[in-house]
């Protein structure tokens, strides 16, 4: 990730922005007006595979002792609940699809198959990250308060063993998003009370123990003499799904093209800017529709900020209108294939870790008292 | 309340007692029914939903359907109503329909007929319901009913397609055959349009007073629109009215004129969604969070709320997050972000970006 400052791509006067903004408006109110049966019996089509996917990879696990069926076991449950907490988990709690009226798809009830609450993560995801996205110092999302991930963050000697971490978090992601959405640090900060998070913990034990409790307790014990197989294979599946998840996020946001903001340059934004800043801040991955519906559509992740309650579904379609509209107005629009993506952020995070790396363009102090001086 | 037989719960078995907490953790977070119903949709452990059986159209413009609820039903008092819900073009559109059914009926099938309502979604959609159709219900509801034990004499009146929870409990008390006398009379357009007409006969010929008032064709024992003639030799049964809001006055008027308000219980039966109102002029109509109501500024939902004194929760207050989404029961909003109307009962909406136009309920 860059600042705005390092490289500013384009420079569009406020109308242009605005007219760039009113055409993201028109897409909007076109789509939403033409959602109906086609978007219901998709979502529903998917909610079946994974639960299928999810009956098949359990049933495979009670017979773990056979390679084939713990390896198949494996592979099924692990899709399940990629599907689960992407395509379906994300995108419904994004409200995409509240429009249905069904209570299994609404966003204010849904729960799904990871440690991290849906409340807790909402709040931290829905509300912070993509209202504050790419804000330094407002967006929690930026490294996940565990890395460093774009020049603005101060270096200082933790910061060496950066590539580790990321290793490590993209093994224990669903433990990481968990800590994340509790928000412990901002009791150092004073920015929450000790009873706030210790509420908050109480939530987040509440899940996290169902989790644990399905996964490495009941089912295995369900297997009887082949519980050990049943708990490596489901102890398998939730790694692999922590290790994508890790990987379409990072490449959502971290790639080294996508810019981030600062708290000033994104202040009293007008509508028209919170649309620049949500397509600056964000990369796409080229892929398969495969592909697409394996990543929850976060590949499409420029139309997801541009329209996070849209149903994730339309995002291909729409990516080609918001596309042509960016080469019009000559905006950027960062996409690439996953390794390429991936390869971006793995450089930056080693790049980064360095003490000789880039520090913050301009210290927010010194900018402030420049633009005093120029106000003056 | 009397006792309640169609599909009535079943006390829990030890077995269900003991599998439903296992069932519920390994099914976590999704729980049971996303599983129960790839067997059959109307399985479900907590939600009423049920199959149509059977469907015939008695009049123009209306079908009478058989539904059969799943375990979840808890049964219904003569004259009750339901929130009957279908998926119209992906998203689900409840609306209230009386029970026509028996008390008495042991078939374990409900008895919805359905009027189509002009410019009604709703109401139309459901004149094209099929057999093996799964619709969701709420569980039985309103004050529509008899008291037990029952009055001596029961006067029912009612107009158009109000006819239906009259005709539970007219049937429930022939059923129940309990002795004393029941009048009903009911108002319509023409015969034709009653779906219940050959009933009639046969409440008739059974002992029920039956006086009806066809007021297009002046046919029928009784002629125009209600009027206290047509009560002729009633002076102090309690009485039941179901129908448009002119029949229901009219009837009101007579009995508080009586003196016998109370022994009147009334049902409106009200068009089904209100119309969108032209937001040109100052805010108008009251807004209703639970119980707590303001007369609507014009700002917000989420700002009159505050100004209200309530502490809802929110997030961003520019449409992104959904942190504010509550429930809305009642009444149009309009969407600040693009203009689009919700007139939908029943319809989450996020108050931060919707401003209430007229009389809005929001459930908190």
């Amino acid at each position: 990730m860059q600042s705005l400052s390092q490289k500013e791509p384009t420079q569009l006067t406020d109308e242009q922005i605005e007219a760039f903004g009113a055409e993201m408006d028109a897409i909007r109110r076109r789509v939403v007006s033409q959602l109906g049966e086609e978007d219901a019996a998709y979502i529903r089509a998917v909610v079946d595979a994974q639960r299928k996917l999810e009956i098949a990879g359990r049933a495979m696990l009670m017979v773990g002792v056979f390679p084939p069926a713990w390896l198949g076991g494996v592979a099924a449950l692990a899709l399940s609940k990629i599907i689960d907490n992407m395509e379906i988990g994300h995108n419904v709690m994004h409200g995409q699809y509240d429009w249905m009226g069904d209570n299994a798809l609404n966003s204010r009830d849904f729960e799904w198959d990871i440690v991290s609450s849906a409340e807790l993560w909402k709040r931290s995801h829905n509300f912070q990250h993509h209202t504050y996205t790419n804000i330094v110092g407002k967006d929690r999302d930026i490294g996940y308060l565990m890395l460093r991930i774009t020049p603005e963050q101060r270096w200082n000697p933790y910061y060496l063993g950066n590539p580790v971490y990321a290793v490590l978090l993209s093994f224990f992601f669903q433990w990481g998003v968990m800590l994340h959405d509790l928000e412990a640090d901002q009791l150092v900060t004073g920015e929450k009370s000790w009873d706030e998070v210790s509420d908050d913990g109480k939530k987040m034990a509440g899940k996290a123990l169902r989790q644990v409790a399905k996964d490495y307790v009941l089912f295995p014990a369900l297997s009887g003499p082949f519980f050990l197989f049943t708990l490596t294979g489901n102890a398998s599946a939730n790694m692999i799904r922590n290790l994508w998840a890790f990987a379409i996020i990072f490449c959502g946001h971290f790639p080294e093209e996508v810019q981030t903001f600062t708290e000033e340059e994104a202040a009293n934004e007008s509508r028209g800017q919170w649309y620049r800043r949500q397509l600056l801040g964000s990369g796409n991955i080229t892929g398969s529709a495969l592909f697409h519906l394996m990543s929850g559509n976060l590949s499409h992740q420029i139309e997801h900020h541009l329209f996070p309650d849209l149903p994730a579904r339309r995002y291909q379609a729409i990516a080609v209108e918001v596309r042509e509209a960016c080469e019009r107005y000559g905006l950027p629009y960062n996409t690439g294939g996953l390794t390429k993506q991936l390869g971006s952020v793995f450089r930056q995070l080693v790049t980064l870790a360095m003490p000789w790396s880039a520090g913050p363009s301009q210290p927010r102090e010194e900018r402030s008292a420049l633009e005093s001086v120029k106000a003056a | 309340m009397p006792a309640a037989t169609v599909g009535a719960g079943r006390p829990r078995g030890l077995l269900a007692s003991l599998t439903t907490p296992l069932l519920d953790v390994l099914t976590y977070p999704h729980g049971p029914d996303r599983y129960l119903e790839m067997l059959d949709p109307a399985w479900s452990t907590r939600q009423v939903r049920a199959e149509i059986t059977d469907v015939c159209h008695r009049a123009p413009g209306t079908v009478t359907v058989l539904a059969r609820p799943n375990r979840v039903w808890r049964g219904f008092s003569a004259g009750q109503h339901v929130q009957l819900s279908v998926d119209i073009e992906g998203a689900r559109r409840s609306r209230c329909y009386s029970i026509v059914t028996s008390e008495q009926d042991r078939s374990g099938r409900l008895e919805f007929t359905v009027h189509a309502e002009p410019d009604g979604l709703v109401s139309n959609h459901l004149q094209q319901l099929r057999p093996g159709t799964v619709v969701g219900l709420s569980q039985a509801q309103g004050p529509f009913t008899l008291p037990s034990p029952r009055p001596e004499h029961v006067v029912l009146i009612s107009g158009g397609s109000g006819i239906t929870p009259v005709m539970s409990i007219a049937r429930t008390l022939r059923d129940e055959d309990r002795g004393g006398s029941v009048t009903l009379l009911h108002y319509a357009r023409t015969a034709a349009d009653v779906a219940y007409r050959e009933e009639l006969d046969e409440l008739a010929a059974s002992g029920v007073r039956v006086l009806r008032s066809y007021t297009r064709e002046g046919s029928g024992e009784l002629s125009g629109h209600f009027c206290a003639e047509h009560l002729a030799g009633i002076t102090d049964a309690p009485a039941w009215v179901s129908g448009p809001a002119t029949l229901v006055e009219g009837v009101r008027e007579h009995w508080s004129t009586a003196g016998l308000e109370a022994e009147l219980t009334v049902e409106h039966f009200t068009p089904p969604a209100p119309a969108p109102i032209p937001d040109d002029g100052a805010p108008t109509g009251e807004v209703s969070f639970g119980d707590r109501a303001v007369s609507n500024s014009g700002a917000p939902l989420l700002e009159q709320a505050e100004v209200a004194g309530l502490e809802l929760p929110y997030g961003c207050r520019r449409g992104i997050c959904f942190s504010c989404t509550q429930r809305k029961t009642s009444g149009t909003v309009r969407y600040r972000t693009s203009g689009a109307l919700s007139t939908e009962p029943d319809s989450d909406i996020q108050l931060c970006v919707t401003v209430p136009i007229g009389d809005v309920t929001i459930d908190l």
